[in-house]
């Protein structure tokens, strides 16, 4: 029935939302290679660059001739970013760019182009703070102070905690820096028409970056087309137009002719972005019963050459004792620049604070699962993460499965559990929709918004074709051009609050417009009126279909605009997720397989639950890989990332990753909350989950993410 | 990529002429799985790149000589696929483990013994040995991936080919033809590496105009064999360490055994003591773990390789097990 509210269906009356959605608009399309990334546009004349990188992690640049390039066959234009007297801060960092007619002639262009560079000392360890306080490194001639304080916290009386405790643990965590290892790497199409220019851009951020193009080129806003229809990833890395965005834009505008600029896979790793390290010493406490009192600790770590590490403000993670002491302190590395990646710091805190508070159960010979339910009353939801691991627990079989650190199987293979505790906001951010009903029922939506691979496009057409009670192919989904109403970024997992708001609240306004004419013309109640199924009911008597309906409309249909977020419950904020792990760790190798993984995530209302559960399940796969096998491997030697390749950077593939079961945590009192972004939360817990559940097959603790063969047999070696 | 001329020779002999016309500026090219990435990557820079593909001789598996003949370019699919190969079953292993079906089905056998080294330094433009001036990066630098045997010279990078320890202790023996279109010659596998001591030696004691035509392993017999992999991914991934046995065992002992490890030296390392240990012994667990421990008693690791010491073990014990019929997995996926 038509009521006048903004609101979602009742609890359990939604006929779409909540239910199973496949990719209706552009699965196909992806399977099928028919859906066209920035790196596919190929319009007539497109020139392609290749860009010259320095090989050095510190240097000046001596000498730069770029002529000889100009004159290799193919190339027509040559772009120099970094100049004579540059200094260079980390292997990677573009110098030029060079275009040509073919790929291959840009690298000739490259090949042709003069350089001398006077190589300066580099740092690249980020773990060893005390090499780095010692280091004598120098820059441009003034020495250069490595490690930057990021901070001292204290609250209540540590010292005093610690003295009182019945357990006391002292440990070392950490993980190491990872990247986002986009399938598509950065980059964009540019082409000039008139004053216009018309970028495809892979981006998280179809809406904010026309005015990064727009400012460096001297342009007025208005001029920039963004589009991105198709995005191979972003993670938090796709904010910018970048300087190689920059760089096309400024080649296509020289020679007249559209330039396509992509990262080679080397340079996407090197200068894209990455996840700060962090390695940390903690001492951390409990009473008798398994209450933790104390927390002291201080971590270290690198996010490149700003000195900066994981944030002390999610540490300890997800718990607050009564007592904690915080200290951090940024390394500067020759190393290219971090970028927000998936939950920035959670993963990271995660890793090291509740790996050590699994260490104190293991000394206070408290099984892993009661410490954690012992201490849900110092966590920001003590209700859901109680509700959440029981699931969990039953999921797993935990009780059947458990056994106490070390003391499991005989035989080269131990098997292992662990879990995890994660928290995330995922409130809504700003934008706008437009809903046009055209006079045949059928419906478009724009928004200025990005579907990041999350299946965003097929959630607005979840909530549009619930909200007017017609199918999802009478709805045309429009996204990824900056010239429809503003979106933000999908970034913070802030997208399906973002666009679900506006969409729903601009529909159910286009809706009560349609029945108010229905109500008219058919002299019916507008109170009774409600659309399922394509037509018109007043109560269960079928007024029209949903096409005469929308005829009563004239020949111009309606447009109308919703916005958000707005404070009438659509949309909400915070969620607690529960992880539980389990492992098969052969002792003679130190490989570590997963069997399962459970993850039991709060999620508020699920708009679609098909691409909810990718979240999760691409979130696990996500954390299954940084917690065995990928890692940026920086050489002390040369100061390179010496295995920014698709071999040498490990990735699991789908045999690596075990059993993945993921539920949702969603009574009606989280439905009634509204929606709620997880593109994020289940990231976190996977590393401290599994490096718990490593330490419980073997009996030690392998202190830091990955965990290869060469740390688990290291950590076994010195146990 | 740069520029480079392309031929498509019929005949052994014809590749042997293009190869020489442009000799020491020409590269093979068979499946492609990796001249590619080279080529990408500016490591090799071939004036004539010369396609093996068409060339008949090369693709075929025939008997010959108490043994079975493989034609360089026949692939780890075909390869695992053909019943003369089937007891082979250290070689199967080997390609089970490749696991890529990409990578099976385009790679040959004979471009995996002639595959350059993944030694990172390497691949990133520091020459075979990973030097810059006279100093070796690979001992600073981070040799977590590198050579624990045989690597006291300045050659530190592990032969990458996952064929030539299963093909060694098979008593394999390759045909190098070339220079002279008349010119063919077969070798054992085992002399077929080098260790190099500068940069421009290569890792094999192949001459420029010279190609791998052919493999040769003897009839199989009553020997038994098997590989084992340390692979720490299950999809395509380079084995941290392996090692192949081949055994003759009557009435419960071993009368003859080879052993050798790859992806631990610069060359496929020949484990002649713990196979003359497992002589008139039985296979088991103890025994297998000593021959073990014998192959990397004299190990040598660099700064950070110590765990392939352990991984290199590990793999012997495992191939030896595995040969003998006792191992019956790690029950891993």
């Amino acid at each position: 029935m038509a009521e006048r509210t903004i609101a979602w269906p009742k609890f359990g009356q939604a006929q779409i939302l909540g239910k199973d959605t496949p990719r209706v608009y552009d699965g196909a399309k992806k399977a099928l290679g028919l859906a066209k990334y920035a790196a596919d546009m190929n319009t007539p004349g497109t020139l392609f660059a290749r860009l010259l990188t320095s090989p050095h992690a510190h240097a000046i640049i001596k000498s730069l001739n770029v002529e000889p390039a100009k004159q290799v066959p193919g190339v027509k234009a040559v772009h120099v970013f970094r100049g004579v007297d540059t200094e260079v801060r980390w292997e990677g960092e573009l110098i030029v760019a060079v275009a040509a007619e073919r790929p291959e002639q840009a690298e000739d262009g490259l090949r042709a182009i003069a350089i001398e560079y006077e190589v300066l000392p580099h740092w690249v360890d980020d773990f060893d703070l005390a090499g780095a306080e010692a280091a004598k490194i120098t820059d441009k001639g003034e020495p250069l102070k490595l490690t930057k304080s990021q901070g001292n916290q204290k609250k209540g009386d540590v010292e005093a905690a610690l003295q009182e405790a019945k357990y006391v643990h002292k440990g070392t965590y950490g993980s190491a820096v990872i990247t986002h290892m986009c399938l598509e790497p950065h980059g964009s199409h540019c082409e000039w028409k008139g004053d216009q220019l018309i970028s495809h851009l892979s981006t998280q951020n179809v809406s904010g970056t026309a005015g990064q193009f727009a400012g460096p080129l001297g342009i007025e806003e208005a001029a920039v087309s963004i589009n991105c229809e198709f995005i191979g990833g972003g993670f938090g890395s796709k904010f910018a137009a970048d300087e190689w965005g920059i760089a096309c834009a400024q080649m296509a505008k020289e020679t007249g002719r559209p330039v396509r600029l992509m990262l080679d896979r080397g340079t996407e790793l090197k200068v894209a972005g990455n996840r700060p390290s962090s390695l940390a010493e903690v001492t951390v406490a409990c009473d008798a019963d398994g209450k933790i009192t104390a927390w002291d600790s201080n971590h270290w770590g690198t996010n490149g050459t700003g000195g900066g590490t994981v944030s002390l403000t999610v540490t300890p993670y997800v718990y607050d004792p009564p007592n904690r002491r915080r200290t951090a302190t940024g390394i500067v590395t020759h190393t290219g620049p971090q970028r927000a990646w998936r939950a920035p710091n959670h993963p990271q805190a995660c890793a090291y604070t509740q790996t050590a508070i699994d260490d104190l159960a293991a000394v206070a010979g408290i099984d892993s699962l009661s410490f954690v339910r012992k201490n849900l009353d110092i966590t920001g939801r003590p209700a859901v993460y109680a509700a959440q691991l029981d699931i969990a627990a039953k999921l797993m079989d935990w009780q059947a499965k458990w056994h106490p650190r070390g003391k499991g199987q005989n035989g080269s293979v131990k098997t292992g559990l662990g879990l995890a505790l994660h928290t995330w906001g995922g409130a809504a951010h700003a934008a706008t929709c437009l809903v046009k009903v055209h006079p045949d029922g059928t419906v478009e939506t724009f928004l200025g918004s990005q579907d990041i691979g999350t299946g965003i496009r097929t959630s607005i057409g979840v909530v549009a074709a619930e909200t007017f009670g017609i199918p999802m192919t009478s709805v045309r989904v429009h996204i990824g051009s900056n010239k429809y109403p503003k979106a933000g970024p999908s970034g913070g997992s802030t997208t399906i609050g973002g666009v679900s708001g506006p969409v729903r609240r601009a529909s159910q306004e286009a809706l009560w417009q349609v029945l108010d004419k229905v109500a008219a013309k058919h002299s019916v109640d507008f109170a009774t009126l409600a659309v399922k199924d394509s037509k018109v009911w007043s109560g269960d008597k079928e007024v029209c279909t949903w096409k005469q309906a929308c005829s009563l409309l004239g020949p111009m249909g309606i447009e109308v605009r919703g916005e958000g977020p707005k404070d009438d419950g659509l949309t909400s904020a915070q969620v607690g997720g529960v992880q539980m792990a389990e492992v098969e760790v052969d002792t003679e190798t130190g490989i570590v397989r997963m069997k399962k993984m459970v993850a039991i995530q709060d999620i508020g209302l699920v708009v679609n639950r098909l691409t909810a559960k990718s979240q999760v399940l691409g979130s696990l796969i996500m954390g299954i890989a940084y917690a065995l096998s990928e890692e940026r491997i920086m050489d002390p030697k040369t100061g390179r990332f010496i295995n920014a390749d698709l071999e040498n950077y490990k990735l699991p593939r789908i045999g690596d990753v075990g059993e993945l079961v993921v539920e949702f945590y969603e009574p009606e009192s989280e439905y009634s909350r509204g929606v709620i972004g997880i593109g994020e939360p289940p990231v976190i817990s996977p590393g401290a989950a599994i490096s718990n559940a490593v330490a419980n097959a073997i009996g030690v603790r392998v202190p830091i993410l990955p965990l290869t063969p060469k740390r688990v047999l290291d950590a076994m070696k010195g146990a | 990529m740069r520029n480079f001329e392309y031929a498509r020779p019929d005949t052994e002999a014809e590749a042997l002429e293009f190869l020489a016309d442009h000799q020491g500026q020409t590269a093979v090219l068979a499946g492609g799985t990796d001249l590619m990435n080279l080529l990408r990557a500016d490591l090799v820079q071939p004036k004539r790149v010369v396609d093996l593909k068409p060339i008949s001789s090369l693709r075929e598996i025939t008997a010959m000589d108490g043994g079975v003949k493989i034609g360089a370019l026949v692939t780890l699919t075909e390869l695992a696929r053909d019943p003369m190969l089937a007891d082979y079953r250290s070689l199967i292993d080997v390609v089970d483990g490749v696991r890529a079906v990409q990578v099976q089905s385009a790679g040959t056998i004979g471009g995996d013994l002639c595959h350059l080294p993944n030694c990172w330094y390497f691949r990133n433009g520091y020459g075979l040995l990973g030097i810059d001036g006279a100093e070796s990066l690979v001992s600073e630098g981070d040799n977590r991936y590198h050579a624990i045997l045989g690597n006291q010279g300045p050659a530190k990078f592990v032969n990458a080919s996952r064929f030539a320890p299963s093909a060694i202790a098979w008593n394999a023996k390759v045909r190098i033809i070339g220079p002279a279109p008349d010119q063919a010659e077969w070798v054992p596998l085992e002399y077929f590496y080098i260790t190099p001591k500068t940069n421009g030696q290569g890792n094999t004691i192949l001459k420029p105009g010279q190609l791998v035509s052919h493999v040769w392993l003897p009839d199989p017999g009553v020997l038994t064999s098997a590989t084992y992999e340390v692979l720490q991914m299950q999809g395509l991934d380079w084995p941290l360490a392996s090692a192949s046995a081949t055994l003759d065992i009557e009435n419960g002992l071993v009368r003859e055994a080879r052993i050798v490890m790859g992806h631990v030296a610069p060359v496929p390392w020949v484990a002649q003591e713990a196979a003359r240990f497992l002589l008139g012994n039985p296979v088991n667990d103890d025994t297998a773990g000593r021959a073990a421990d014998m192959a990397v008693a004299r190990a040598t690791p660099l700064s950070m390789n110590e765990y392939k010491v352990q991984l290199a073990r590990t793999a012997v014990k495992r191939a030896v097990l595995k040969a003998a019929g006792q191992w019956e997995g790690v029950n891993l996926p």
